[in-house]
């Protein structure tokens, strides 16, 4: 650890780089964990004096955001992602086999400090896992023979700009190309085009294009923009969001990688629009390996005239645009959230109304839209409306991408205009014998064959992207389970039929896989889901329980072949339960143990 | 012939008693309820042994080895089994305990109080073994009516009871389920 006048020294350096503003108290402690590796009481109150609030709003950021700790951590802070997906892939075995060679219990710190080893949520590699986090950068592809370098690497203490390049690489790949990949797109098209004919004419474009929100719920992009417009206010902003959380979702990463230019001018046709002179990306703490890049993009479009002052030399056209990493919260995806985190405080959802559209960043008008919903209007912008229209469906304009992983010959992503069956979507990426899919990530919905012909659009199935492919050797549980904790970690805790809820329907669903469970529980389980459904706040707690209920409807053999054949079991080990008494005490008589036949004798 | 009643009996596991004292709190109302329910076993009428019943009602969760059987016992006796007040539903302020080692707890109180002489943890076989967490009733059996409280107004069980022993739903007026 650091002296105490050099941490403050340091601490005071990075919030001055941040111009003392709040509202990078996020960036901020980022920062500051990357220079101390955790943070300590003594650095949450420096930061807390350096920008003058209190240490309670610091420390309710600093305990919220999962890649941030508290509590010492290591040099090396290596996180597998522990997606279903990344489970397919072998992922537990590599994780053991690393905590074992390196010498660490998972889930904790080295005795010298050195390394932690733990999991995190799905890092969104999906299509070239295993995969895993160290200090934040993406690991990809691994192997025991790339895990046994990397413990080499760790306990040489080399830094990580020393390692591997190929430890880093992320492919982007982009088996089906339609309109928006598929198509070049010259930089500064859409602005020229916004700068010719004018914010009216782009609107009566957009409006034209039908483009509804490419995250998954679908709102029309236009009615946003034309809210926002509207509204009062001389401050207006645009947001991209690029926290892509939902596990098994990753275009957001490829657009983000390959196709920033074309995001970035989509936010600032956005800009001219709304009338707004600032934007910020949100992007996922995982993402963190392209924020250079990132940055680098940026520089150059304001060196091309087409970002910062004077735009394409319009005077009256000036817009700029922030990037903004997020921690490790699922919940900061839900656009509420996002504006909070984005201000600088935890992610706990905002009451809606009012929206954003009205009442967003820093209260001020703001539009929050999709990475893919951004790259869909710059090229409406160029190509008009009507292009865009003639594909897709009556309600559901233009193509989507999706995010394909799982069991199948060609994970990767791929761009279908809405309409395309499941069926056929599993055709082109080769799933021999699949079972059953995980539409929209699990907050969305499990499907099995009866429903392969439907069809991927917002009057059938809606998706923001997310297409887990289970094949007939999975079993569906294993799945359902791990969505079930995956909830658990990331509710926010703010409402009780979330944070309670999500924890109910874990044990559950850990009873019924255990073999302990009963019909009754599933009755339970059913009952328990449509409580969250109706009494969350917010997004993530009423779609928590859609793996659990559309699984019992559609898949009730996999719950069904392990349910005991008693009315009721109880819900824990109640003999186990009395092994620490019977330690304590040196009992062992008859009254010490809690028989199974003395349970089932008096079961109903 | 007079109609035959209904048979009811009660307990109290890990609880403080509180609800039961809620109970005769019904006051006069005891008499309307005695017309139409006889008492089993219950701390109100000291019978020790459980015969067959049509209610059971519970206070507390589940501590020890004892409670166990108890409960088990009322479930396997009971028509209808009804969890009343927050250490029945959830474990209540005994399940504070559950945040530290059972051997933390019991260490406190018998090796490291003050006075004490030949301090131990006491192993007679006598005493029930405690669990190493407190647990909701519905934890270990099946559960069919959920009561809510601590403990329920006498007003509240007047409700619950009038509805439940009328064979209607179970709606409890706001004012009877909030605390504050």
């Amino acid at each position: 650890m650091m002296e105490s006048s050099a941490l403050i020294q340091t601490i005071r350096d990075i919030v001055q780089r941040h111009n003392k503003m709040p509202t990078r108290l996020l960036q901020i402690l980022r920062e500051v964990q990357d220079s101390l590796t955790w943070l300590s009481a003594e650095a949450i109150n420096a930061v807390a004096g350096e920008l003058g609030i209190s240490p309670d709003k610091v420390r309710s950021v600093a305990t919220f955001y999962s890649f941030l700790y508290t509590e010492p951590h290591g040099s090396y802070d290596i996180l597998f992602s522990d997606n279903i997906t990344d489970r397919m892939l072998g992922n537990r075995e590599l994780l053991h086999y690393l905590s074992e060679r390196l010498g660490v219990e998972i889930n904790s710190t080295r005795k010298d400090g050195l390394v932690s080893v733990g999991t995190t949520s799905c890092t969104g590699m999906c299509d070239q896992g295993p995969a895993a986090l160290v200090n934040g950068y993406a690991l990809t592809r691994l192997t025991k023979p790339r895990l046994d370098r990397i413990v080499g690497l760790v306990n040489a203490k080399t830094p990580l700009e020393q390692w591997p390049r190929e430890f880093f690489e992320v492919v982007s790949h982009i088996h089906r190309a339609d309109i928006l990949l598929g198509r070049h797109f010259a930089d500064g098209a859409a602005l020229r085009a916004v700068l010719k004919r004018g914010p009216d004419a782009i609107v009566e474009e957009m409006v034209k294009s039908g483009l509804r929100g490419q995250g998954g719920a679908g709102f029309k992009s236009a009615a946003k923009w034309i809210s926002c417009r509207n509204a009062p206010g001389e401050v207006k902003y645009v947001v991209c969001n690029a926290d892509e959380g939902e596990p098994g979702t990753f275009k957001d990463r490829v657009l983000m990688q390959d196709f920033a230019d074309l995001v970035f001018e989509g936010m600032t046709v956005c800009g001219r629009v709304i009338g707004a002179r600032q934007g910020f990306v949100y992007l996922r703490g995982e993402y963190r390996y392209m924020v250079d890049a990132l940055k680098a993009t940026l520089q150059s479009r304001r060196e091309a005239g087409l970002l910062g002052e004077a735009i394409l030399g319009d005077p009256g056209f000036s817009f700029d645009i922030d990037i903004h990493l997020g921690a490790g919260a699922y919940v900061c995806g839900e656009e509420s959230a996002l504006i909070e985190s984005l201000e600088g405080k935890h992610g706990v959802p905002r009451i809606r109304p009012p929206f954003p559209t009205t009442h967003g960043y820093l209260n001020q008008p703001t539009v929050v839209n999709n990475v893919e919903t951004f790259a869909s209007a710059a090229k409406i912008a160029v190509q008009g409306g009507d292009w865009f229209a003639s594909r897709g469906t009556a309600e559901s304009k233009g193509t989507k991408l999706l995010s394909l992983s799982g069991d199948c010959e060609r994970p990767g992503i791929y761009e279908y205009p809405f309409g395309v069956t499941v069926r056929q979507v599993l055709e082109d990426c080769g799933a021999k014998n699949p079972q059953g899919i995980q539409m929209a990530g699990p907050a969305g919905h499990m499907i099995s064959e009866k429903l392969f012909d439907r069809r991927i659009c917002f009057e059938d199935l809606a998706t923001g992207g997310s297409f887990m492919v289970f094949d007939h050797s999975r079993d569906i549980l294993d799945g359902i389970r791990n969505f079930a904790h995956f909830f658990v970690h990331e509710s926010c805790g703010f409402c009780t039929p979330c944070r309670v809820g999500t924890s109910l329907m874990r044990d559950l669903v850990d009873k019924v896989h255990t073999g302990h469970g009963t019909r009754a529980d599933l009755e339970e389980m059913r009952k328990l889901g449509q409580i969250m459904r109706v009494g969350s706040h917010c997004g993530l707690g009423q779609t928590a329980p859609n793996p659990v209920l559309d699984s019992l409807d559609q898949f009730p053999e996999s719950y069904e072949r392990r349910l005991r054949s008693t009315a009721f079991e109880p819900a824990f080990d109640m003999n186990a339960a009395l092994e620490q008494a019977r330690w304590l005490t040196g009992r062992t008589d008859p009254d010490a143990y809690l028989d199974e036949e003395i349970l089932q004798g008096a079961m109903p | 012939m007079i109609e035959s009643k209904l048979k009811v009996a009660t307990c109290s596991l890990c609880g403080c008693f509180g609800c039961h004292m809620s109970l005769l709190d019904l006051d006069e109302r005891l008499f309307d309820l005695a017309e139409k329910i006889e008492f089993d076993r219950s701390p109100l009428t000291d019978i020790k042994e459980l015969g067959e019943c049509d209610i059971g009602i519970i206070e507390g969760g589940i501590a020890n080895v004892e409670n166990v059987h108890t409960l088990l016992e009322f479930r396997a006796r009971c028509k209808v089994l009804i969890a009343m007040g927050a250490c029945a539903i959830s474990g209540g302020v005994p399940a504070m305990r559950n945040q530290y080692e059972l051997k933390d707890c019991l260490e406190e109180s018998y090796t490291r109080g003050t006075g004490l002489v030949d301090a131990q943890i006491p192993n007679d076989p006598e005493i029930p073994l405690l669990l190493d967490q407190v647990h909701p009733i519905h934890e270990v059996v099946k559960i069919d009516y959920f009561l809510p409280g601590c403990p329920p107004s006498a007003d509240a069980i007047w409700t619950f009871v009038s509805q439940l022993l009328a064979g209607q739903p179970i709606t409890l007026p706001y004012t009877q389920i909030h605390y504050d």
